[in-house]
């Protein structure tokens, strides 16, 4: 685990990691410093310019009020990244919680995974449109209202493994050395357990960009004000016929960015296996 | 050290497995007595209840069955304190396992944590039992690691297990165990998952360490040729019971119980010796059918359906214990008609 660079260059060596960490990288960088990079203000309109086709000028053309796609994609990322890594965070914190204590107390389980069943039985959209309507449309009700759609998932997939690894010869050999079940389920079962939970990071992340920019698109997100990926495409709906480009391209940053996480999360994953981390 | 006091006296241990169906009792009244710097072999053949012997001793029984286990574990700590393993409460447990009483399993391979290094892991028991901090227990690991001859023992310390032999594996394990100086060791099957040259190796560093510490061993196996060299009492179990126990030599010598006498019939060994002395090739002997289900034990000996030597009593009353010295076998042969 200490050696980063050693394993940033093992993640690296196949080649589709390497391109989505590219990807990823250039994507944080870019909003990161998109006010410096580009021209133009993304929120400032021009009626003038409206649904210009991409140019010299404007890379990614213009909205239906003018104002930069490139600009405001790499603005609207902070909300869309924030929403989508605020989102995995919390889910997988509180799924593994969960998912340890259920996966390790039989009791526990059954109470906690029927109510984690009963939560998995509404569609993800479905269960988030309800959340957020009730909450109301905010970048924060839109996180808290996607860590309850993807926390049971993350308590599943935790419960099963943990399952697992529960009953493994080294968990009873920490018992035999007098170990407490708190820190058997800290320094034993939970670290056996980051590679299911990486990977379910990684996956959430662009499950949850995907599902805010679908609450977007159905006006039930952030809130049009607010030029997250969602907005926008929601937005270009009524113009795509004239200009594409007002779809295609922040339509292509959800693409790009979702596919990315994906293959970095498998990647991780592998990565991760202690076996294939080299004799070093 | 008072050497005629037992460390360890297991009284008339009893385990049953609680199923729907009722109690299946799997270790049926099971005593022996540990001394300081000795060694019991537990042998018996697959299912006789060795093992669940020492994980109700442990209490390590599987958490995912419902158990009741009765009978006395008394194990006399160095104030000459008795603690009743049986009966005391799992916080006490806690703290006599891995530090007083100390279990090595069959399987070095899956017995690690696969993400800890193995140096962690030994220096978790002081840690926990001695509260020592990270730099002191580190220092332990390494000195226990010297101790199992583990070449180059401080760049290991840092190692994975899979970074690690199967033969490394086991002396981490036993580094592991043996950290906190136990009164008490139980070794379930050690070397049964190596190969015969490591075997060796393993039992010699066993037989040292228990001589260097004169800790007492409860030593399961089913390998009678290890229990010649490496034991000096044995307890044969079948079925969950002590059918026979006495010192080495004698039970080699003179094994009085028909299972025990169908053990040692059985060993290529022998039959190779009355080869010798016939002149003619001997078929290697059996014991013919197999060992009884344990749901459906008769009232009497539960040998005697394979037994040659069996009596009509032998199927309608349970056995006596009779003893010749501290030879004693649980049989209705040799009763005065």
């Amino acid at each position: 685990m200490a050696d980063w660079a050693g394993a940033l260059r093992t993640l690296a060596a196949r080649r589709v990691v390497l391109l989505a960490l590219v990807v990823l990288a250039v994507m944080l960088l870019l909003t990161a410093l998109g006010q410096w990079v580009f021209a133009h203000d993304p929120m400032a309109m021009k009626v003038s310019q409206r649904l210009r086709a991409p140019s010299w000028s404007h890379w990614s053309g213009t909205d239906e009020l003018g104002r930069d796609i490139t600009s405001r994609i790499f603005y609207g990322a902070r909300y869309s990244l924030g929403i989508g890594a605020a989102t995995a965070l919390l889910a997988v914190v509180f799924g593994t919680l969960l998912g340890l204590l259920a996966g390790f107390f039989r009791r526990l389980d059954a109470v906690l995974m029927r109510l984690v069943d009963a939560m998995m039985a509404f569609p993800d959209i479905l269960l988030g449109i309800a959340l957020v309507s009730i909450l109301g449309a905010s970048p924060v009700n839109v996180v808290l209202a996607l860590t309850i759609v993807y926390t049971p998932r993350v308590a599943r997939v935790v419960r099963a493994s943990t399952l697992v690894i529960r009953e493994l010869p080294y968990v009873e050999a920490a018992r035999a050395v007098g170990v407490s079940t708190p820190r058997l389920l800290a320094v034993h079962i939970l670290p056996n357990l980051m590679s299911p939970i990486l990977v379910q990071l990684s996956f959430i992340f662009a499950y949850a960009l995907l599902a805010e920019a679908g609450l977007s698109f159905l006006g039930v997100g952030v809130g049009a004000e607010i030029p997250t990926w969602g907005t926008m495409v929601a937005a270009s709906a009524q113009y795509a016929d004239r200009a594409v480009w007002t779809l295609f391209f922040p339509g292509m940053a959800i693409v790009l960015t979702a596919l990315s996480l994906q293959v970095l999360g498998d990647g991780v994953r592998d990565l991760l296996d202690p076996r294939l981390k080299g004799a070093t | 050290m008072n050497q005629s006091q037992p460390r360890l006296q297991v009284r008339d241990l009893h385990t049953r497995l609680l199923q729907a169906s009722g109690a299946l009792p799997l270790v049926r009244g099971v005593s022996f007595d540990l001394y300081d710097g000795q060694t019991l072999a537990l042998v018996g053949e697959s299912g006789s209840g060795k093992s669940l012997t020492a994980l109700t001793l442990m209490r390590l029984l599987a958490r995912n069955a419902r158990w009741q286990c009765t009978g006395q574990a008394l194990l006399r700590d160095e104030a000459g304190q008795t603690h009743d393993l049986l009966s005391i409460s799992s916080q006490d447990m806690r703290q006599l396992r891995g530090n007083r009483v100390a279990m090595i399993f069959q399987e070095p391979m899956t017995c690690l944590n696969p993400v800890l290094p193995v140096g962690e892991q030994i220096a978790e028991s002081v840690r926990l039992h001695r509260g020592l901090d990270r730099r002191a227990a580190r220092a332990q690991a390494l000195r226990a690691l010297e101790q199992v001859e583990i070449p180059a023992a401080s760049q290991r310390l840092d190692e994975y297990p899979h970074q690690l032999s199967g033969g490394m594996r086991q002396r981490v394990m036993i580094a592991m165990a043996m950290v906190c100086e136990p009164q008490v060791l139980i070794a379930d099957e050690p070397t049964t998952a190596l190969d015969v040259t490591i075997q060796a190796q393993i039992l010699q560093l066993m037989s040292r360490l228990q001589q260097q510490t004169g800790m007492s061993m409860l030593f399961i196996t089913h390998n009678l040729g290890v229990v010649a060299h490496h034991a000096e009492r044995v307890a044969v179990m079948y079925a969950g019971q002590v059918v026979e126990q006495a010192g080495v030599a004698e039970l080699f010598a003179q094994p009085a119980h028909p299972y025990t006498q169908g053990l040692l019939a059985c060993l290529p060994g022998r039959a190779r010796q009355l080869a010798k002395q016939t002149g003619r090739a001997v078929p290697l002997q059996d014991i013919s059918g197999q060992a009884p289900a344990m749901h459906a034990l008769g009232p009497g000996c539960s040998f005697a359906p394979r037994c040659r030597a069996s009596l009509p009593v032998c199927t309608a009353e349970s056995p006596p214990w009779r003893a010749e010295g501290s030879h004693r076998r649980l049989c209705h042969l040799g009763e005065q008609p």
